[in-house]
């Protein structure tokens, strides 16, 4: 596989066969998800055009499902809007953290990069940049994968959903899967690890209690932050001082 | 196609769009303060953990806290499964795999 540098002069063909190979496990987690999705959305009186129409021009899981469930109690713009504002906000900080790793690339390409940001495909994108070995146009290459899934699966779901049994295969776990595994990529020495478990912690605290999927970001920031201070604390230091990574 | 949902969608669209191309567009190509860089790193693994737990043990609408769920039960040995092998693809179909099994028998 080829840095960033080299990525730019190369041709397409083994870019595109890496990034879908790397999609694989994203579009398995999708799939269920937009038969799904395409299923309740037809119930709400959505043709299946207008169901592809809201996952090309939105892509993000979890608003389309509260977009639909409010389009269906009668909700009007205002509401509707801001609220799916508020649901994506979480992606302006994964955006920022995949910044670190999108460098030369043109305005063009950046803002083709951001439409495909989910938190799967920031997930996975994330860790590779991480390890190395991957450039953006793998990465870009993965998002569109993906996004072909959802948009192709939400539309099949408003057509033929009721006929696809569910649970089928375990398939509902495949992205809680993903996320775990791509979790233990990130724990990457001690530090991680208590940054990890206050953010979960906090999570699972500010979920109890704060509407939405505000604790997301709220956990999030907080455990990063936190981490930011432990880094530079002395006793940390010396905790850490041989300890190896996971 | 109705023009009410044309415009609702496209309004969500939008909404959608710009916390995604914001940091993007502005801090890409930027020299950051270290601290700053160091403060992002830290935000994968942050926001990994913050998206899993919460759906390993809380459950309903509101949220409650439900520790006995066939999806914490499964993580623990998917967990284990991904640290021995590091494999992102075998780590998703032992996951699955589990999760019917517990599936079946609960």
């Amino acid at each position: 596989m080829n840095s960033d540098s080299t990525e730019h002069t190369e041709s397409w063909q083994p870019v595109i066969k890496d990034g879908t190979v790397a999609a694989g496990p994203i579009c398995l987690g999708y799939l269920p998800i937009g038969l799904a999705f395409g299923v309740i959305a037809q119930k709400a009186g959505l043709h299946p055009l207008e169901i592809g129409l809201m996952s090309l021009l939105v892509y993000a899981g979890s608003a389309q499902f509260i977009a639909v469930s409010m389009l269906d109690s009668g909700a009007a713009f205002v509401p509707v809007v801001i609220t799916i504002f508020m649901v994506n906000l979480r992606h302006l900080l994964m955006s920022s953290s995949l910044a670190v790793y999108l460098k030369d690339i043109s305005k063009g390409w950046l803002s083709l990069y951001a439409y495909g940001v989910t938190d799967e495909s920031f997930a996975l994108n994330i860790t590779r940049f991480r390890n190395g070995n991957w450039g953006w146009r793998r990465a870009i290459v993965v998002n569109h994968t993906s996004n072909i899934v959802w948009i192709g699966s939400t539309i099949t779901g408003g057509y033929c959903g009721d006929f696809i049994p569910s649970g089928a295969f375990g398939i509902d776990y495949a992205l809680i899967a993903m996320f775990i595994c791509l979790l233990v990529f990130q724990l990457r020495g001690l530090l991680y690890m208590i940054i990890a478990i206050i953010a979960g912690f906090l999570a699972v605290v500010l979920s109890l209690v704060l509407p939405g999927n505000s604790y997301i970001v709220i956990a999030s920031v907080i455990a990063a932050t936190i981490g930011v201070f432990l880094q530079k604390s002395k006793i940390f230091i010396k905790l850490n001082g041989n300890q190896k990574p996971l | 196609m109705k023009t009410d949902y044309l415009i609702i969608v496209l309004g969500m669209g939008i909404v959608t769009y710009i916390p995604r191309w914001l940091p993007l567009f502005f801090l890409s190509n930027r020299q950051m303060p270290e601290w700053l860089v160091g403060w992002l790193d830290f935000i994968p693994v942050a926001i990994l953990s913050a998206l899993i737990l919460p759906c390993l043990v809380t459950a309903g609408e509101p949220r409650q806290l439900e520790l006995f769920r066939p999806e914490l039960f499964v993580a623990i040995p998917t967990f284990i499964f991904a640290l021995k092998t590091r494999s992102l693809a075998g780590t998703v179909i032992t996951g699955m795999f589990l999760f019917r099994l517990v599936e079946m028998f609960l």
